[in-house]
């Protein structure tokens, strides 16, 4: 039977980690996800979880031993944030490229300086080009889930990519919410043994990985990446679906909420979706008609499923907890692309909020209503807003 | 000179490598890197003094290449499509049977 209890995200990363059973976990510990490497070298020196945990001086050395022993055939689990995802970028896409299905649990932050500790998707956003897939959990019960699925899409054949799950810092991190950990039993029958076909170590069989590749090489390669990446898209769509059937909980790459006759609709990601769903409950009782949308999946872009969102509303208003300078944030810019050639497009409202970890309310929200209202009216309207900025101390 | 030990090898791995993109581009047939021959690179070549040479190895132990290998009488032979002329060994001999001589096409 699954156990229903409560518990942080940041425990829910380390039970999905030990129920997904990895061989070897290398992490070190960061602010705010420093419980997921100490709860998970818990189970391994309790016996609960038969793996290697590594205990490395850097998040560098954390993701190169994951590179390590992923190449070595063997299921890999590392969890970090902020400064230390920054620390393994040039290892990230090594990890990607070699086709290391390695699976990490971001606890989302800001980046310095100035230094902050605090929820934002700064850091994630900020590997986005690294061919890693991104996930967005809007709670701790998605966190574990995530995890889960994250390993079966990144083993997945026709994927072959390394896999971050991240969840909004101190938000979900070290918030208590009611969780299921689903039975062990059901989690292997699900994710089955990882045996890799491309990457292991065989001494009768010996290969070169990350070796050095000329440019008539090069571009192919880097191609393949785009192609895993495209097939993802499919992957992740069956993999929610065998999840779905298997624990009952439903998943898409965006999940809509109440979009049907919206004429504006909110867009997030994280555990902002959860705030701006209760927003969309208070319009309508107001009788405004807006919906909200939650991207779940980041890397590989929705680009279809955001299409077919843009059909339903005037206005989409992207709530976004990061900056892409001189553009605004990244979901402005992937929405735009999206969306550039398509003939009905509705107007693209950016709102970059709630960084480092400012409270978004009902209050900040409400600005971002009269602003779309705007936009909606065929008023004019800044493309780029940054709300609940304190002008005054400007 | 002694014709390459790894020229099967070699071609092996130029035919494999060139007909498919693996994921991650794994070589699945390791030493690829004996195709970068890094003999080009040379400006001075050893050149070998067959009568001085005591068969120490010194020149075969420290050769970063490593473009060095021993005939059947442990004399040390040089593989000039991977000596890329750095004169370690010409350095290390302790019997100046190695000389670095600039090379002339
Ligand atoms: S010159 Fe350098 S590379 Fe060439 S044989 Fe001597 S040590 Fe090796
Ligand atoms: S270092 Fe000089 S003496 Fe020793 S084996 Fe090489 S060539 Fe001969």
């Amino acid at each position: 039977m699954p156990i229903r209890t409560v518990m942080k995200a940041n425990e829910a990363a380390a039970w999905a980690a030990k129920l997904a059973r990895p061989k070897v976990i290398a992490a070190f510990p960061i602010t705010p996800s420093t419980l997921i490497p100490e709860k998970i070298s818990e189970f391994v020196a309790d016996g609960e979880l038969d793996a290697e945990f590594i205990k490395v001086e850097s998040e560098h050395s954390a993701i190169s031993a994951c590179v390590g022993a992923s190449a070595a055939g063997v299921r890999t689990f590392t969890a970090t944030a902020s400064q230390g995802l920054a620390l393994m970028h040039e290892i990230l896409f090594i990890a990607a490229g070699m086709r290391l299905p390695i699976v990490m649990a971001i606890g989302n932050r800001a980046l310095s300086a100035p230094i902050n500790i605090w929820n934002d998707w700064q850091d994630t956003i900020s590997e986005r080009d690294s061919g890693w897939l991104q996930f967005y959990a809007e709670n701790n019960q998605e966190a574990l889930d995530l995890i889960l699925m994250a390993f079966k899409i990144a083993e997945d054949e026709r994927v072959l990519l390394p896999a971050m799950v991240g969840f909004d810092a101190f938000i979900l991190t070290h918030t208590v919410e009611p969780v299921e950990i689903p039975d062990q039993e059901a989690v292997d029958e699900f994710l089955g043994e990882y045996k890799p076909k491309h990457a292991y170590l065989d001494p009768a069989k010996p290969v070169t990985q990350g070796s050095l590749a000329f440019p008539a090489y090069y571009m192919e390669a880097r191609y393949t990446l785009w192609e895993a990446n495209e097939n993802a898209k499919k992957v992740i769509d069956e993999v929610f679906a065998e999840f779905e059937k298997r624990f009952g909980r439903k998943y898409r790459k965006i999940e809509e909420y109440r979009t049907d006759d919206a004429e504006i609709i909110f867009v997030t990601m994280g555990s902002l979706a959860g705030t701006v769903k209760e927003y969309v409950d208070s319009l309508r009782e107001k009788g405004i008609k807006a919906g909200a949308a939650k991207l779940t999946v980041y890397r590989p872009f929705p680009t279809e499923e955001v299409r077919e969102l843009a059909k339903k509303a005037k206005v989409l208003a992207l709530l976004e907890k990061n900056v892409t300078f001189s553009v605004g944030g990244a979901l402005f810019q992937d929405f735009s692309r999206a969306l550039i050639n398509q003939e009905e497009r509705p107007i693209l409202v950016d709102f970059i909020l709630g960084l480092g970890g400012r409270d978004v309310t009902f209050r900040e929200l409400d600005q971002v209503l009269e602003i779309s209202r705007k936009a909606l009216a065929g008023e004019k309207f800044e493309e780029v807003n940054w709300i609940g900025l304190r002008k005054e101390i400007l | 000179m002694a014709e390459s030990p790894f020229k099967a090898e070699i071609e092996r791995v130029q035919r494999e490598y060139s007909e498919k993109m693996t994921p991650g581009a794994i070589v699945y047939i390791p030493g690829s890197s004996v195709i970068n021959k890094t003999g080009s690179w040379r400006v001075f070549m050893p050149e070998f003094h067959r009568e001085k040479c005591v068969r120490c190895y010194l020149c075969y132990v420290y050769c970063p290449e490593p473009a060095i290998y021993l005939d059947e009488e442990n004399y040390p032979v040089f593989d000039y499509d991977y000596c890329k002329g750095c004169g370690i060994c010409a350095n290390e001999c302790p019997a100046e049977a190695i000389v670095m001589v600039r090379e002339t096409k």
